[in-house]
C-alpha cells in the first residue's frame, strides 16, 4: 500500500468551506422531486426525499430495482434525461445549492463538488483513449491554467491511491481488468477532491476479492480528502461492513434513515423491518422468508403510503394519509403513521 | 453475501396499468419523430397522385403519338407533353406506378433472400456462416451499378420490361441485408431468452418465429425501406443511361429522351424537370423513412414527451 | 510476426477473390446473351459504308478470331483471366487499334482529381452533418439542416448536374457549361490553367458532392443514435466536460470509425455517379469514355471499364483495412 503525501494533493483545492470532519453538514438534500412523463402515464421516481450528510461520512442507500435509488443519484448530478424531470426541491453542497445553477455552473460543480462513480464501469471508460487522457481531461475541463507537470502529478497520485500504478496511463481500456477499470474511475472521481462522492453499485460486477479491494479503495480515499460517501447498493451484507448510517428507499420515497447499527439490530419502518429479517443467518438456516406482494408500478402507486398494501401493521389511516417524514430521537428519520406519536413527543420535548 | 430478497406471494398485486391505445401511441410518436412522418406524408402523397393520375388519365396516353407534341403545362395538359406526343401527367402516373413495382419486387426479393441468408448463417454458424458471409464480403466491393450497366448491356433491348429490371437491380443487392440481419441474430443468439426458451423446450422453429423474428421486425423493415430504395436508384440509374425498358414511362427514362432530344437547349424545361422532381420526391421520402426507422430501432433514443 | 503476415495474405486472398469474382462475372454475363457485339457493330458498318452482306460473314469471322472468340470457352476464360492479371483489357471496337487500357489511361487524370476531392469533402461535411443531427445538445437549427441534405440523397448527382447545369450555368451564366478547361485554351502547366481548370470543376464537384453528402449523414447520423447511448458518453458528461469535449473525443472519435470502413465502398458509388456527372459536364474522363462505348456498344471498352473500376476500389479497400488499426486500439495486435 503506497503512502501518499496528503499535505500538497489531499488539500481540498475547491471548496469554499473549510470543513472540520463531523462537524457542518457537507451535503443537505432537501425535498427532492423527480417525475418522469411517459406515454403509458406520470411516474413520480422521487416523492419528497429529503436527507443530510456530514463530511467524512458513509451513507448506504438500498431498495429494491424501482425504488429510486439510482434516480437520486442521477438527480443530485441534474444528469436526469428526457422523459424525466426534476420538479422540485434543492440540493446543497456545502455553500452551493446545485439545483439553481446554470448549466455551465452545474457543469463546473460536476466532477469538483460531487462526483459520480458509475455502475458498472465495463463500459464506462473511451475505448479509443488512452485512460492518462481521460484524466486529464477531467482535470482540464475545470482547473484553467495548471502546468502540464502538475496536471500530470495530480492524475498519478490519483491513480496511487486506488492502487494503480501510474504507468496504467498509457494503456486502453480493454487492457484493464473489470476490478481496475472501477478503480480507474474511482480515481477519475477523486481527482478534484470534491465534497461528496456517490458510488453507484460499484461493486456489482466484480467478485468477491475484488469487491473487497474496491469497498476499502473507496474508504482509504474517503479519509484523505474527507468527503462525504454516499455507497447505492442492494448488498446489505457489504452496506453493514462499510457504511455510517443506512437509508432504505420503497417506491420512490425515503422511508427510513437510521445508523448502521440501528438499522440492523432495529429497524424501525415495517418495509426496514421486513427486509432484515429476510436476510438469512446462522441461526435460522435455511428457512427464507420474503415479503409477500409486489413493489407498486410507479405510475399507479396505492393511496396513502405506498407500503400499505404489503405491510402486517397498516392501519387505516395508512390507506388515506400520506405518512409525513417524522425526525425520532437521535436524529433517526422514519416515514411510517406508526411514528406519528413518538415523532410528536420528540418535537415537543 | 446477503441481498434484498423479493420472493413473490399472491397477498396484494398492484393494480393494472392502462395503456393507451394502438393509435393515440402511434400517433405520439410521428409527433416525436418528425423524420418519419414527414416521410410517410411524402409517400402518401405520391401513392395519391399515381392512383388518381392512373383512375382520371388514360394510361395509353402515357406513350408517344397520343397527344399534341411539345406543349407547356397548361389545363388542358396539365404536366405538358413531350417530343414524342406522351402526356406527360399519364406518363409519370404511370412511370411512378412501374417505379413502384421494380422497388417493391425488388426491394422484397432482396430483403427476403437477406433475411433467410443472414438467418441461415447466423443461426447454423459453422461453414455455411463462413462461406454465406465470404461471398458477401468479396461481393461488396464490386460496383454494384457498374455489374448492372454490364448485364443491362448485355440483353436484347427487346428483353428488357419492368420485371427484367427488378431482376437485374436485386442481383446485387441483397449482400446488406444479409450482413444486418446475420449480425442481429448473432446478438440475439447469444442473449439469455433464447437460452431460456430452449430450455424450456421450445423447439428450433418455435424460437426462429415466436422468439426472434418478432425482435427483428425494425431491422426488417429498415432493411426493406433500404432495399426498395436502392433498387428505385438503380432502376433511374439504368434507365437513365438508356438502358432501360425504352418504350414504358419510367422516369429515368423520360429524363433519358430528355436529354438525348436536348430539352433543355430547346426549352421544353418540363420534360425533364417533372420526373426529376418526382424521383427527387420518391427517394427523399423514403430516404427520411429510413432515417426514422433507425431511431426506431434503437429503443434508446426513443423519448416520450 | 506471423500474426500479421498471415494478415496480409488473407487481405491479399481477399482482393484476388474479389477481382477474380468480378472478372468472372464481367466475362460470362455478354457471352451468355444473344447478342454478339462483333455482329453488330459490322452490320451497323455495313448499313452505313455499304458493304456486302457475303464479305460480311468473312469479316466478322475473322474478327472473331482475332479476339480469340471462336476458340473453346474454358480457354477463352483461362486467356482472359491471364490478362486481366496483366492489365491488358484487349481492344476497343470503336477506337481501333487504341486498347481499352489507351483508353483508360487517357482519361484517368481528368477523373481522379475531381473524384478525390469531392469524396473526401462529402465524407467530411456528410459525417459532421450526421453526427451533428444525432447530438441532442446541438442547437435546434443545426439538426435541421441536416434534413435537406438527406432529401437531397434523393437528387442522384446526374439531376444534380443537370440542375447546376442549367440554373447557374446556362441561366445565370456564373460558371461554365461544361469542359475541363475553356475552349480554345492549350493545356499547360501554369497557374492559369489550373485555375480555369479548377473553375470548371466547381459543378461537377458541386453536384457529387451534394448527392453523396446525404448517404453519409443517414448512416452517420445511425452510428451516432448508438454511440451516444454508450455508458462512456454517459460518464464523461457525469466528469462534467464541456459539451464540445464530449462530442469530439467521446462521441465522434468513436462513431466515426465504422464510417471509415465504408470510405472505400463510397469510391465506387461516387464513381459510379461520376461516370454520368461527366457525360452532362463534357469533362473528358473516364465516365465519358463510358458513356461513349455504351452508347456505341463497345463492350470491351464497357467491361474493361468495370474491371479497372473494381480492381481500384477492391484494393482501396484492402489498403484501408491496415489504416484500421491505427484508429481503432482494440484491434491493434499486442
Amino acid at each position: 500500500m503506497n503512502s501518499i503525501d496528503n499535505q500538497t494533493w489531499a488539500r481540498p483545492i475547491l471548496r469554499s468551506l473549510a470543513a472540520a470532519p463531523g462537524i457542518e453538514p457537507v451535503l443537505q438534500v432537501r425535498n427532492l422531486e423527480v417525475t418522469y412523463y411517459t406515454d403509458a402515464g406520470r411516474a413520480k421516481a422521487l416523492d419528497d426525499v429529503s436527507f443530510t450528510l456530514n463530511a467524512g461520512e458513509k451513507l448506504g442507500m438500498v431498495g429494491e430495482s424501482g425504488s429510486g435509488k439510482s434516480t437520486l443519484a442521477l438527480a443530485m448530478m441534474r444528469m436526469i434525461k428526457q422523459p424525466g424531470r426534476i420538479e422540485g426541491g434543492e440540493v446543497w453542497v456545502g455553500n452551493t445549492e446545485l439545483m439553481s445553477l446554470d448549466d455551465e455552473a452545474m457543469r463546473k460543480a460536476r466532477l469538483s463538488r460531487i462526483a459520480y462513480i458509475p455502475q458498472g464501469a465495463m463500459n464506462s471508460l473511451n475505448p479509443v483513449t488512452r485512460i492518462g487522457a481521460q484524466l486529464v481531461d477531467a482535470v482540464k475541463s475545470h482547473l484553467h491554467g495548471e502546468s502540464r507537470s502538475a496536471i500530470e502529478d495530480r492524475c498519478a497520485q490519483a491513480l496511487r491511491s486506488v492502487d494503480l500504478d501510474p504507468s496504467v496511463s498509457r494503456m486502453y481500456a480493454h487492457e484493464l481488468s473489470g476490478g481496475m477499470k472501477q478503480r480507474v474511475c474511482i480515481a477519475i472521481g477523486i481527482l478534484l477532491s470534491p465534497q461528496v462522492i456517490i458510488a453507484d453499485e460499484p461493486t456489482s460486477a466484480l467478485d468477491v476479492v475484488t469487491q473487497r479491494q474496491v469497498m476499502e479503495t473507496i474508504d482509504r480515499v474517503k479519509e484523505q480528502i474527507n468527503a462525504a460517501v454516499i455507497l447505492i447498493g442492494h448488498d446489505m451484507g457489504l452496506m453493514a461492513q462499510f457504511v455510517d448510517k443506512v437509508a432504505v428507499m420503497y417506491a420512490g420515497r425515503l422511508v427510513e434513515v437510521s445508523t448502521v447499527r440501528q438499522m440492523f439490530t432495529e429497524p424501525k419502518h415495517p418495509y426496514a423491518r421486513a427486509l432484515i429479517s429476510s436476510l438469512p443467518n446462522l441461526d435460522n438456516k435455511g428457512v427464507f422468508q420474503g415479503i409477500p406482494g409486489l413493489a407498486p408500478s410507479l405510475l399507479r402507486l396505492p393511496g396513502g403510503c405506498a407500503f400499505h398494501p404489503r405491510c402486517a401493521h397498516a392501519m387505516e389511516v395508512c390507506s388515506t394519509n400520506r405518512p409525513a417524514v417524522l425526525t425520532l430521537k437521535g436524529g433517526r428519520v422514519v416515514t411510517c403513521h406508526l411514528f406519528d406519536a413518538e415523532a410528536a413527543n420528540v418535537q415537543s420535548a | 453475501m446477503a441481498s434484498i430478497a423479493n420472493t413473490a406471494g399472491a397477498a396484494w398485486m398492484p393494480a393494472e396499468v392502462r395503456q393507451p391505445g394502438r393509435l393515440a401511441l402511434l400517433l405520439r410518436y410521428l409527433r416525436r419523430n418528425k423524420g418519419l412522418a414527414i416521410g410517410l406524408t411524402i409517400l402518401l402523397l405520391l401513392v395519391l397522385f399515381t392512383i388518381v393520375g392512373l383512375l382520371l388519365g388514360d394510361p395509353k396516353h402515357a406513350y408517344p403519338l397520343s397527344a399534341p407534341t411539345k406543349r407547356p403545362p397548361s389545363w388542358q395538359y396539365p404536366l405538358g407533353t413531350d417530343f414524342f406526343g406522351r402526356n406527360l401527367l399519364s406518363a409519370m402516373a404511370v412511370g411512378m406506378w412501374q417505379t413502384a413495382v421494380i422497388g417493391l419486387l425488388a426491394g422484397g426479393i432482396g430483403t427476403v433472400i437477406g433475411v433467410v441468408l443472414g438467418f441461415l448463417s447466423a443461426y447454423f454458424g459453422g461453414w455455411i456462416d463462413t462461406s454465406i458471409r465470404s461471398i458477401c464480403q468479396i461481393l461488396t466491393p464490386i460496383p454494384v451499378l457498374l455489374i448492372q450497366v454490364v448485364v443491362a448491356g448485355s440483353l436484347d433491348k427487346r428483353d428488357v420490361t419492368i420485371y427484367t429490371m427488378a431482376l437485374i437491380v436485386v442481383m446485387l443487392a441483397w449482400m446488406g441485408p444479409t450482413l444486418v440481419i446475420r449480425s442481429q441474430v448473432l446478438t440475439m443468439k447469444e442473449r439469455q431468452f433464447v437460452s431460456v426458451a430452449k430450455l424450456s423446450g421450445v423447439s428450433d422453429l418455435g424460437i426462429i418465429f415466436k422468439e426472434i423474428l418478432p425482435c427483428l421486425l425494425p431491422f426488417i423493415a429498415a432493411a426493406f425501406v433500404g432495399q426498395v430504395f436502392a433498387a428505385v436508384f438503380a432502376s433511374f440509374y439504368l434507365a437513365v443511361l438508356g438502358l432501360g425498358p425504352l418504350r414504358e414511362p419510367l422516369l429515368g427514362n423520360i429524363i433519358w429522351s430528355a436529354q438525348t432530344q436536348g430539352a433543355f437547349f430547346n426549352g421544353w424545361w418540363w420534360w425533364p424537370i417533372e420526373p426529376a422532381v418526382a424521383m427527387i420526391l420518391i427517394l427523399g421520402s423514403l430516404a427520411l423513412i429510413i432515417m426514422g426507422l433507425d431511431e426506431l430501432a434503437n429503443p434508446r433514443v426513443r423519448r416520450s414527451e | 510476426m506471423s500474426t500479421t503476415l498471415k494478415l496480409i495474405v488473407r487481405r491479399l486472398l481477399f482482393l484476388i477473390l474479389v477481382i477474380w469474382s468480378a472478372s468472372t462475372i464481367t466475362f460470362f454475363v455478354p457471352r451468355f446473351s444473344s447478342r454478339n457485339a462483333i455482329r453488330e457493330r459490322f452490320a451497323e458498318l455495313a448499313r452505313t459504308g455499304g458493304f456486302s452482306p457475303d464479305d460480311l460473314d468473312k469479316i466478322i469471322a475473322a474478327m472473331q478470331a482475332q479476339f480469340g472468340l471462336d476458340k473453346p470457352l474454358l480457354q477463352q476464360y483461362g486467356d482472359y483471366l491471364w490478362s486481366v492479371v496483366h492489365l491488358d483489357f484487349g481492344y476497343s471496337l470503336n477506337k481501333y487499334p487504341a486498347t481499352v487500357l489507351d483508353l483508360i489511361s487517357q482519361a484517368l487524370p481528368w477523373t481522379i482529381g475531381l473524384l478525390i476531392v469531392t469524396t473526401i469533402l462529402s465524407f467530411i461535411i456528410g459525417n459532421l452533418l450526421g453526427a451533428i443531427a444525432a447530438w441532442p445538445k446541438a442547437p435546434q437549427w443545426m439538426r435541421f439542416v441536416a434534413t435537406p441534405f438527406v432529401l437531397l440523397t434523393g437528387v442522384p448527382p446526374v439531376l444534380m448536374g443537370v440542375l447546376l447545369l442549367f440554373f447557374i450555368g446556362f441561366r445565370l451564366k456564373l460558371l461554365p457549361l461544361g469542359g475541363a478547361y475553356s475552349i480554345g485554351v492549350i493545356p499547360n502547366w501554369s497557374w492559369g490553367f489550373a485555375l480555369d481548370m479548377g473553375v470548371h470543376q466547381i459543378l461537377p464537384g458541386l453536384a457529387l458532392i451534394l448527392g453523396s453528402v446525404g448517404g453519409w449523414v443517414l448512416s452517420m447520423r445511425g452510428m451516432g443514435v448508438t454511440i451516444q447511448g454508450e455508458d462512456y458518453v454517459n460518464f464523461a458528461e457525469h466528469k462534467g466536460l464541456s459539451g464540445f469535449r464530449i462530442f469530439r473525443d467521446y462521441y465522434l472519435r468513436n462513431a466515426l470509425l465504422p464510417q471509415v470502413t465504408g470510405f472505400a465502398l463510397a469510391l465506387g458509388t461516387v464513381v459510379t455517379s461520376a461516370i454520368v456527372v461527366e457525360g452532362i459536364f463534357g469533362l473528358p474522363g473516364v465516365g465519358t469514355v463510358l458513356q461513349n462505348a455504351i452508347k456505341s456498344n463497345d463492350f470491351p471498352v464497357i467491361y474493361g471499364i468495370v474491371l479497372f473500376i473494381t480492381i481500384v476500389i477492391a484494393t482501396l479497400m484492402v489498403l484501408l483495412e491496415f489504416v484500421y488499426p491505427l484508429l481503432d486500439p482494440r484491434i491493434r495486435k499486442q
